[in-house]
């Protein structure tokens, strides 16, 4: 993967900036030893690592806004940062920018249960803002499975999902506001307390924009109020072809399951080696979760357990108390461990349209014979959001080519279905150039002009989302 | 319906845009040839029902020609429809196999007394969302999965996609949802569908304040019962008092009907499919203000509703149909009152610049709305990244210029 070589009279300014930037913050919130840099260096996706300029972890709105405006008079690129949790490199530095890190931003700064409404800085993790008003029967509901440690900024910057989204969608339909700033340092409230945009929906435009077009410092975010409870059913099925249909069914019958999750027989297997969670051994199997109270739980249970018979499940297993029902999750919950115990592995989140689920898990299994690479498939299988698992081991010669070269495959094979190339990681660096397998020229340049007005310069986290070779001009100029 | 038209999706026989990269769908030729030989401003016209906004003078450009529905996959909620397609037509498809469009988009022919047919590009275009915006991912900007549009300089882009989650590259979806057609022409909308419940019901409660309906409703929406519909004033046949909407299965219905009552702790009249449906359509098209000269649409925090109500009531004493919770108020003065039009704008103007949120005038003669800004005036910076994304989608200025002022 390549990125830009770095501004050599950058690097030679380092001590300037360093000071620069010491001069507008308190003690301690400027970071640039090379020992102290390199927490820094990457995000979750760990192939790539490069150490920036230095960090800066301002305590506040005028803070952020004092470190922009000074990047932005030196020509310095800035990257934005939560909690480092991205898998596609969307928080990765080059040598010569300034981290830019909201993690000391992390206060609720409202709440408001009339409105249904938390505004919190964005440094918060997505799982505290639940935590701030779970006392009061209310939560938060996108929920990325880094939901400990992810925070809201990152949330914000890549429009993250979660299990739940089929019911609660993700991160865009939860947001009504935020304050943010600008690259030359400008501070602008978008959207509050209210349900629509004003004029145009910046809003919408920020939400996703993987920190290109501006930092969010505070964000407004609707809560809702918790469902009285949620039971799991648990179904296996001969093949994924079946397991598809059942979905399809489900949905058709007017049932709205809160999460439809599924786990291909690779997948089954390493969880239940890892945590036994005893599932059964087969091809295809679902995990569907609906909510309500206990009679309207039992209603929809009813109907879908009826369509589930109606497919010869090999498997049927309905959570008859909490204890089942955590049992039932266990496996699910622990798939990425479990992968990561027996194997290094590349996770994608491409997304297809439902009804061509059968026929892209084929091709998978075609990708994986030519390759030689196993892949494991868990997903969101509600909304078509695939996470297609490749096995590879690090340590051996080529493997991690190899493996980018069958991630990208299968990205395409998401793509000539239907769907798109990520469905709520983000494109970072790890899908950046994969960008014109889905987009065209115009397309592209339509997505850029709109940095072009929030960030004339091109300065914040410019060798993301773009091919270079697309976005050269831009950041050249 | 041919399977073929997805978006992006090959269609061998259609001929191509200029720059040469994407398949056109039925009817972009045609508003691609019109933007690039075009003189002057354009207004662009779906069905015509929204006369809404500033004035605009210029040629018609209609989205007539991008008719049809192109997919649609029950059971994966997905619909993909040229923008000119009548709306009637969608909700018919989608009917048919016991879906819908689950943000009810607004009819506004009665209101702003308009005649034609409301097409699904302009309900995407204006960002329509009826009463159950108040609930989870309930406004049609929720909905809004993928968009084709045609820019001022007569490209055709493409964004979104037709699936649920898609965060690949900016969202333009979101920008061009509710931009009034001021930044580019839609001519093909991709939207998440949902099922339609088997049936409804409605409480109403005898609220005459604006406060006690805020504290009912806060009540009712704060509760694990999925309230999907929340409004207070004139209620039709059902009179004047708070509304609140329970959805599901006839058995999860009357549960969840009973369990508010109780959790209310007060009496309430329920109100049967038939009547439920009847109310929400009124609420949902602000019927009780067809007779009005003047209404204003205010979108606030739901719990300012009072305090916006006295702020208002000097100006023309205005009635008051509150959706949405009391985040979404509508204020009508009657022809009488009609001199108070812009003092009322003014107060509602002056009341969100406080408590948050923007006030449009909606509907009032063509002469005021050609005198003061219709829609809320945004704060410098916010003004100044609007006009940027507008130089640089239409930079000529040919798209409704304008109307969003």
């Amino acid at each position: 993967m390549e990125m830009p070589a770095p501004d050599s009279l950058l690097m030679e300014r380092k001590a300037r900036i360093v000071s620069g930037l010491q001069a507008l913050l308190p003690d301690g919130a400027v970071i640039h030893e090379p020992s102290e840099v390199k927490a820094y260096e990457c995000d979750a996706l760990t192939a790539y690592k490069c150490p920036p300029l230095c960090a800066v972890l301002p305590g506040s709105t005028e803070e952020v806004a004092a470190v922009l405006r000074f990047c932005h008079a030196e020509g310095v690129p800035v990257v934005p940062r939560g909690s480092g949790t991205s898998l596609a490199g969307g928080a990765l530095p080059t040598a010569d920018s300034v981290i830019l890190g909201v993690s000391r931003l992390n206060r609720v700064l409202e709440t408001d249960y009339a409105d249904r409404i938390i505004r919190v800085e964005t440094g918060r993790t997505n799982l505290s803002v639940t935590g701030a008003v779970e006392a009061e029967g209310f939560f938060y509901a996108p929920d990325p499975s880094s939901q400990l440690a992810c925070a809201i900024a990152g949330n914000i910057a890549m429009n993250s999902g979660g299990a739940h989204c089929l019911k609660y969608g993700v991160t865009t339909n939860n947001l009504l506001g935020v304050r943010m700033v600008l690259m030359d340092g400008t501070i602008v409230d978008l959207g509050g307390g209210h349900m629509d945009a004003a004029g145009l929906d910046l809003l919408g435009l920020i939400c996703g924009s993987e920190g290109q077009l501006g930092v969010v410092t505070e964000a407004t975010l609707r809560i809702l109020p918790k469902p009285e409870g949620a039971r799991p059913v648990l179904m296996g099925y001969a093949s994924s072809e079946v397991a598809g249909q059942v979905v399809s069914d489900i949905i058709r019958a007017g049932v709205l399951p809160v999460a439809i999750e599924f786990m291909d027989r690779p997948c089954i297997r390493a969880c239940e080696a890892f945590a036994g969670a005893g599932y059964p051994d087969c091809e295809a199997l679902l995990i569907v979760e609906v909510e309500g109270s206990e009679a309207e739980i039992d209603a929809q249970l009813a109907k879908i357990m009826e369509i589930a018979r109606r497919h010869d499940p090999v498997e049927l297993r309905e959570a008859r108390d909490a204890d089942e029902a955590g049992r039932i999750w266990l496996g699910r919950k622990s798939a990425f461990g479990a992968m990561g115990q027996i194997n290094d592995y590349m996770c994608l989140d491409g997304t297809i349209p439902v009804s061509s689920l059968p026929m892209v898990l084929r091709r998978i299994g075609e990708l994986s014979e030519r390759y030689g690479l196993d892949v494991a498939n868990v997903f969101h299988a509600g909304d078509g959001n695939m996470h297609p698992l490749i096995l590879f081991d690090a340590n051996k010669d080529g493997d991690l080519e190899l493996c980018e070269e069958m991630g990208a495959e299968i990205l395409k094979l998401c793509v000539e279905a239907g769907g798109c190339l990520t469905g709520e990681h983000g494109v970072g660096v790890e899908k950046r150039d994969l960008m014109t397998v889905q987009f065209d020229a115009d397309d592209l340049e339509a997505q850029m002009q709109v940095k072009d007005v929030f960030d004339p310069r091109w300065l914040l986290n410019p060798a993301k989302v773009f091919p270079l070779s697309v976005s050269a001009l831009r950041r050249a100029a | 319906m041919s399977g073929a038209e997805i978006l992006g999706g090959p269609a061998p026989q259609t001929p191509r845009d200029i720059s040469g990269q994407k398949t056109l769908q039925p009817g972009e030729a045609e508003i691609v040839e019109a933007v690039r030989s075009g003189a002057g401003p354009m207004r662009i016209r779906g069905g015509g029902t929204r006369d809404v906004g500033r004035p605009v003078s210029g040629e018609v450009l209609s989205t007539a020609g991008t008719t049809g529905i192109r997919l649609y996959e029950p059971g994966a909620l997905t619909l993909v429809a040229g923008a000119g397609t009548p709306l009637p037509e969608v909700e018919a498809a989608l009917a048919a196999e016991g879906q819908r469009l689950a943000f009810e988009p607004p009819d506004w022919r009665a209101l702003l007394g308009t005649d034609g047919t409301p097409t699904i590009g302009g309900v995407v275009a204006t960002n329509a969302s009826g009463p159950r915006r108040v609930s989870f991912i309930g406004a049609c900007r929720d909905a809004a999965l993928g968009v084709r549009i045609v820019d001022g300089q007569g490209r055709v882009i493409r964004n979104g996609g037709r699936v649920m989650k898609n965060v690949t590259g900016y969202d333009l979806v979101r920008l061009f949802c509710g931009s009034w057609g001021t930044l580019g022409v839609l001519t093909e909308v991709a939207l998440k569908v949902l099922p339609a419940p088997e049936t409804e019901a409605t409480l109403i409660l005898p609220d005459v304040t604006p406060a006690e309906a805020a504290t009912t409703m806060a009540a009712a929406l704060g509760s694990p019962f999925e309230v999907s519909g929340a409004a207070f004033g004139p209620l039709g046949a059902a009179g004047q008092g708070t509304a609140l909407r329970l959805e599901g299965f006839a058995d999860q219905v009357a549960y969840r009907t009973r369990a508010l009552t109780d959790r209310l702790g007060r009496e309430a009249q329920v109100l049967g499919h038939e009547a439920s449906a009847e109310l929400w359509r009124a609420v949902r098209d602000v019927t009780a203000f067809t007779g009005d000269a003047v209404v204003v649409r205010v979108s606030i925090r739901p719990s300012r509703l009072p305090a916006l109500a006295e702020a208002v009531a000097a100006h023309g004493a205005p009635r008051i149909l509150a959706d949405w919770g009391g985040g979404l108020a509508w204020l009508a003065l009657p022809e009488a009152e009609v001199e108070q039009g812009d003092a009322l704008l003014a107060a509602a103007r002056d009341f969100v610049a406080t408590h948050g949120g923007h006030a449009t005038l909606w509907k009032a003669p063509a002469a005021l709305r050609a005198l003061v800004p219709v829609f809320q005036p945004e704060p410098g910076p916010v003004a100044a990244l609007s006009a940027g994304l507008r130089a640089q989608f239409d930079p000529k200025g040919f798209f409704n210029p304008g109307l969003m002022t």
